[in-house]
């Protein structure tokens, strides 16, 4: 049996939406080094919509895909369906991740909830913090 | 093209020690307890790996136990060593910080139980100096543990100064000679050894056999009880194939020892100097005091499992020291151990050889390795944030 899924592995070679976004509208950084891994997300938002998202990841395979898939999985819809999108969800998309990888697509969620709260920090937009829980506390990370 | 440089994790078994143990299989499949003579031409292979064990290691036949493996054989050195200090009011134990999780478990186990231990510190270069040991052991202590060769950064402990030490305080000494059996020169006497385990496997033996030697006069301690098979301290019919493979392959590792260390030496420089030239990376361990096929790299801003998949694909195996490979979140014990920084623990990598590694393996490796640091490095936030001065560089 192999480590990941064919569809990791298919985005964890072949990631998609791999770069930075000059002049983002939000940018959300998760993660710590000395837990071995952090993802950056960069979102170009119009009308309210994901025009645009890139990812810088730091982690293992399935850090990577889960940064890739999420990706692919926001582009092109409006915030607020963004903000809905579960860990769950991209660990799904993926075909599973194995238990202890499951933080991996914690962070994926995280780091488009933190770039998405920063669009609307720098927006002037009112939103409910709840929705926004804190990456420290995250049980992915005990560090 | 397969390259298999994970040779510290196990290694393909040669042609030799299959040889030896078919025979062992469908012929001589006897059980050595039986009285009929299938049993008794087993009893006879077994007498004779004894013996040729305990010359590759400079012992005697009835100093070895044969085991399933290196993680039994330390934990019964260790468990057999806290009884008979118990026995005599010493309950304090000394180890080192980067010794096998076979070592460092069981004192955590034995630590439970009333023993104290103490780890030494191993430096930056993963080496526990013998005044260091001389320095820990008290009147209570019972036994000092050292690896003879680390695992994952090769490096080679003056074991048999540590072993001149302890016999002078009169405390047992016991070595975890895994990685070392069959790629170093071993000679237990010499070497001050009272108590040593091996592996069969990391000398292109056969998986689930091991070794535990211990001096004549030391009483062993059960971990497995049952039947009265080796000498009554280690239950369980013997696994004969394996431990004729085992023995075998012992022995012809012992044989060519000095011509395949000179081949794997070579092998390994080159693919140093070769990786140093890499930015920010940084060879771990002892560079003259290492295993011959041992080299371990940090690489600032990667993390090791990526790598180790990333070039799994170019067809080469290797291991890393990340947290992802090990299942937790902590990244090795022994990179921490040798002053490594987490965050660049994460981003370690070890290619371990054998006497069957080529040189144009290790061009082939030099060609492609760079290429994946710096593809992952492209894409990764910590070495973006270090490249543009965000963060200090640690390597």
């Amino acid at each position: 049996m192999a480590l990941y899924s064919e569809k990791v592995m298919d985005h964890f070679t072949h990631p998609r939406n791999v770069g930075e976004i000059e002049n983002a509208d939000g940018v959300g950084e998760v993660g710590n080094a000395r837990c071995g891994d952090i993802m950056k997300i960069y979102l170009k938002i119009d009308n309210g919509v994901i025009s645009d998202v890139k990812f810088n990841t730091f982690g293992c395979g399935s850090a990577i895909a889960s940064s890739s898939m999420a990706t692919e999985m926001i582009k092109g819809k409006p915030v607020s369906e963004a903000l809905e999108l579960s860990n769950k969800a991209v660990a799904e998309a993926l075909d599973g991740l194995p238990a202890y990888k499951m933080h991996c697509s914690v962070l994926a969620e995280e780091a488009i909830k933190a770039a998405v709260k920063d669009y609307y920090d720098r927006n002037g937009i009112a939103y409910d913090h709840n929705l926004f829980p804190d990456c420290e506390n995250c049980e992915g990370c005990q560090k | 093209m397969l390259i298999y440089a994970d040779n510290a994790a196990t290694t393909k078994m040669s042609r030799t020690a299959i040889d030896a143990m078919m025979p062992y299989m469908e012929t001589y499949f006897g059980n050595p307890s039986s009285l009929h003579s299938v049993g008794q031409q087993a009893a006879e292979a077994l007498q004779k790996a004894r013996e040729s064990v305990a010359a590759d290691l400079g012992a005697d036949p009835r100093e070895i136990t044969f085991t399933s493996g290196g993680s039994e054989a330390d934990n019964q050195a260790l468990v057999s060593a806290a009884m008979l200090g118990a026995k005599k009011g010493k309950k304090h134990l000394i180890s080192t910080a980067f010794e096998h999780h076979a070592i460092l478990h069981t004192l955590k186990k034995l630590a439970l139980q009333g023993f104290e231990v103490t780890l030494l510190p191993v430096h930056e270069n993963g080496i526990v100096t013998p005044e260091e040991v001389a320095a820990a052991i008290r009147p209570d202590t019972c036994l000092v543990s050292v690896m003879f060769a680390n695992n994952e950064v090769g490096s080679i402990e003056p074991i048999a100064q540590i072993g001149q030490v302890c016999r002078e305080k009169g405390v047992l000494f016991h070595t975890d000679a895994v990685q070392a059996a069959g790629h170093l020169h071993i000679d237990v006497k010499e070497q001050n050894i009272d108590m040593l385990s091996l592996s069969a496997h990391k000398f292109h033996g056969p998986k689930g056999v091991g070794v535990l030697y211990a001096r004549r006069g030391i009483v062993l301690s059960n971990i497995i009880e049952g039947g009265a098979q080796e000498r009554g301290k280690r239950a369980g019919t013997e696994n004969i194939p394996g431990i004729v493979g085992m023995a075998a392959a012992l022995h012809d590792a012992c044989t060519h020892m000095t011509e395949n260390a000179a081949h794997m030496t070579a092998l390994r420089d080159k693919l140093i100097a070769g990786l140093l030239q890499i930015p920010h990376s940084a060879v771990n361990g002892d560079l003259e005091h290492r295993l011959p096929g041992n080299v371990n790299f940090c690489f600032e801003g990667i993390e090791g499992e990526s790598l180790l998949l990333l070039l799994d694909q170019k067809g080469i195996c290797a291991s890393s020291g990340s947290a992802c490979t090990s299942g937790s979140l902590e990244p090795s014990h022994v990179l921490l151990a040798i002053g490594r920084p987490a965050e660049v623990a994460h981003g370690s990598l070890r290619l371990s050889l054998c006497e069957w590694n080529t040189e144009a393996e290790i061009d082939y490796m030099l060609r492609e390795i760079p290429g994946v640091v710096a593809y992952l490095r492209s894409m990764s936030p910590v070495w973006k944030d270090l490249v543009a001065g965000k963060k200090q560089f640690m390597l």
